[in-house]
């Protein structure tokens, strides 16, 4: 009897689980700990990073920029993303009225800092669907490999 | 009985699953209202809109392409889902709304019925 209360999704148990996931959702109290570079929630543009054996993936959630206004430099195991988004929504005439202005317009500039096997001379970045990806190759040195047996 | 439909429910719907809120920039001119919304990661595929009475939903699932054995190492997009719903006022046209999606930025515009739109009265002198 007392299980079903507990699983039923409009239970207050359940409702107190949304709750709690939509605060760390908003507040980043993943419980993990953040890098020295890591910005308060709601920054432009939001990053992922990712690894596999060759290479650090990095995901910029950058939506609505032209890439020839994007940046990305690696300097000194620091790479650095640069841009800017320009507003597009006929504001500035009297005519309009605006209810809503949530979304980020200026300059940007977020930084993530790499690993030391990371090889600064393999960056490849790719714009699709308004995410910046951004593939770091590792150097081959560090890279697993297979030994063969003589 | 009550049994049966638990394991029904035990799979969440669409609709319930926990989702990012999308960020919206809407405006309003004579003749309509644009709604900017941004969703990176959203290919058009993914997207999807309804109009259900006089609510507008928007929900977009993230597909970004990934490369194979990729372990996250830290994210700030951790749901891979966005929605977002509105309420729409009775002078627009929901048969008539134009959606374009573009790097990531949909546009939806949502014109006013044709009475609905501003019209200049004349004054006659008598």
């Amino acid at each position: 009897m007392f299980e079903s209360l507990l699983t039923t999704p409009g239970s207050l148990f359940a409702e107190f689980d949304r709750l709690q996931r939509e605060m760390q959702q908003a507040f980043g109290l993943s419980g993990r700990p953040g890098s020295i570079r890591a910005v308060a929630s709601g920054a432009f543009p939001a990053i992922n990073i990712g690894s596999t054996p060759a290479a650090v993936e990095i995901y910029a959630f950058a939506p609505g920029i032209d890439p020839s206004k994007l940046d990305v430099q690696v300097d000194r195991g620091v790479l650095t993303i640069t841009g800017e988004r320009v507003r597009s929504n006929g504001e500035g005439n009297e005519n309009v009225s605006v209810y809503a202005r949530e979304r980020f317009n200026g300059r940007f500039k977020r930084t993530v800092s790499l690993s030391d096997d990371v090889d600064p001379d393999k960056v490849s970045a790719r714009y699709r669907d308004g995410v910046l990806r951004i593939t770091v190759g590792r150097r081959e040195a560090t890279q697993p490999k297979r030994i063969t047996i003589q | 009985m009550n049994e049966v439909q638990q394991v029904t429910k035990d799979e969440p719907r669409p609709s319930e699953q926990p989702a990012l809120l999308p960020r919206v920039d809407v405006s309003e001119d004579a003749s309509g209202i644009t709604l900017l919304a941004d969703l990176p990661g959203v290919p058009k595929d993914k997207l999807e809109l309804k109009v259900e009475g006089d609510m507008l939903q928007i929900e977009g699932e993230i597909a970004p392409e990934t490369p194979e054995n990729l372990e996250a190492m830290y994210a700030e997009v951790q749901v891979s889902r966005y929605r977002r719903a509105f309420t729409l006022s009775p002078e627009l046209d929901t048969s008539r709304i134009d959606a374009q999606l573009r790097d990531g930025v949909l546009t939806l515009r949502i014109p006013k019925h044709e009475h609905a739109q501003p019209k200049r009265i004349e004054v006659k002198v008598g």
